[in-house]
């Protein structure tokens, strides 16, 4: 079986194929249609795939061919909204129970088929039948420190990263944009936050430290030490290596600690690498140079790779999704510019996949 | 018997042809299509039964009012349109 590259994009899903040492499109699918994202799922090689409509809403479908044929599953909807009940975010902003984007789709691995799919408006879903339904993680949905949670670029908060603990299935972590980090160990019965010790450096005083104010644009969990989890945040690079008791801020990424992808190496804690841009009021690349930055000491230096990246004039920004890698080590990132770089000596060099390609939202390989 | 008629838009997605029906509000004429078709219904109305944001349904050239509850009234000879609206474009 080959390796193949589902890249999500504003206008359609394509699908690269391994060549030689690169990768080449080879079709699209939803040719014309908005895409979150896309997840292939390691137990059964099913794909699936999450659209937006805009008009007509967030659809999922399902591929059990790679691609060949596609079928609409349900998408996760929220139970009736009580009758008079008008809920307001953090920021006051009125929320509806609608599911209004699908952010976040992960394999549950404690049970065959299960699945988990974190959407804004901020909630968690499961599905215990490959998508064929979906039911709202209620403890989750009903925390009270819900209300604290708000819009991080979009009107409400949404759950985008979904990291499922390899020593114990039923343990999973969830990131939020805007509410921090939080983790069940009960497969979904009773949560906390463990986003507390992070910085936020665009809130009041009071709340600089406070777990829910934690805009989390991506966590990622190491697959060998699990103990390990890498934060790309809002204003900078957290890393834990207690289990999420403690975070540590690392100050010195050059050139910048400003963006929304990371990447964790799977066999080695140390290893992670982020694109950077300039922060937030601008998000650019710093002078118009496309990098990826590698630390290989947790976190202590940075190495600036650069080596067939565009090194001028360019404006690319990549997405929390955007940014993946392979089993066998092979990363790739797509931008919102529409080009698509793959490297397979761990980011040292880059080789361009497309130039033109609609805004890319999201990467994954597909094994 | 009314009529309702989907944006071909839509029918891009779904297949929706026009559809006569028994009903004398907007939720009860949809409600019918839906019940042959029902995974129609997540394409025009939201998790809450409401209209989506950026979805309109006319009725005789009108707008409809209740964008919630659908409320409308429509008559034997009304021809119900489910548009999209500008605003989402």
């Amino acid at each position: 079986m080959t390796t193949s590259l589902l890249i999500s994009t504003r206008k359609g899903l394509f699908v690269a194929e391994a060549k030689g040492k690169s990768y080449a499109i080879d079709r699209g699918h939803f040719v014309g249609d908005n895409l979150s994202l896309a997840m292939a799922d390691p137990r059964d090689g099913t794909w699936y795939a999450a659209l937006d409509h805009g008009h007509f809403g967030v659809k999922l479908h399902r591929s059990d061919d790679r691609g060949a044929t596609w079928e609409e599953i349900a998408t996760p909807a929220y139970p009736p909204q009580p009758e008079g009940d008008v809920q307001k975010n953090y920021f006051g902003l009125e929320l509806k129970w609608s599911t209004s984007l699908v952010w976040s789709l992960a394999p549950a691995l404690d049970a065959e088929g299960a699945l988990w799919c974190g959407t804004i408006p901020g909630g968690l879903f499961r599905s215990e039948d490959r998508g064929a339904s979906w039911q709202l993680v209620e403890p989750l949905w009903f925390h009270p420190d819900r209300s604290k949670w708000g819009g991080g670029g979009r009107d409400h908060a949404g759950i985008h990263s979904i990291c499922v603990d390899p020593r114990d299935p039923k343990t999973v972590a969830v990131a939020v944009s805007t509410g921090g980090i939080w983790r069940t160990r009960d497969a979904g019965a009773s949560w906390t936050n463990t986003a507390h010790g992070m910085r936020a450096e665009y809130v009041p005083p009071e709340l600089v430290h406070d777990g829910n104010s934690q805009d989390v644009h991506c966590l990622v969990q190491c697959a060998a030490t699990p103990t390990t989890f890498w934060v790309q945040h809002h204003n900078g690079i957290f890393v834990s290596t207690d289990d999420m008791a403690t975070w540590t801020e690392l100050e010195h990424a050059e050139p910048s600690r400003f963006g929304f992808a990371v990447v964790v190496d799977p066999a080695d804690p140390n290893t992670a690498w982020f694109v950077p841009a300039i922060k937030d009021e601008k998000r650019i690349p710093v002078d118009g140079k496309i990098v990826v930055t590698r630390t290989r000491d947790g976190g202590k230096t940075f190495d600036v790779l650069s080596r067939g990246l565009p090194d001028a004039f360019a404006y690319d920004l990549v997405y929390r999704h955007a940014f993946a890698r392979a089993s066998d080590g092979t990363l790739a990132f797509g931008s919102t510019t529409g080009n698509l770089f793959v490297s397979n000596d761990d980011g040292e060099s880059w080789a361009v996949v497309s130039n033109y390609l609609p805004p890319v939202y999201a990467v994954a390989f597909a094994g | 018997m009314p009529t309702v008629v989907f944006t071909q838009n839509l029918r891009r997605h779904i297949d929706c042809p026009d559809r006569a029906v028994e009903a004398d509000t907007v939720a009860a004429a949809l409600a019918e299509v839906f019940e042959a078709n029902p995974r129609l219904r997540s394409y025009v109305l939201d998790d809450q039964g409401a209209l989506r944001h950026h979805m309109l349904v006319f009725v005789d050239g009108e707008p409809i009012t209740d964008r919630a509850k659908l409320s409308d009234p429509v008559r034997s000879t009304s021809e119900l349109y489910v548009m999209q609206a500008l605003s989402g474009g």
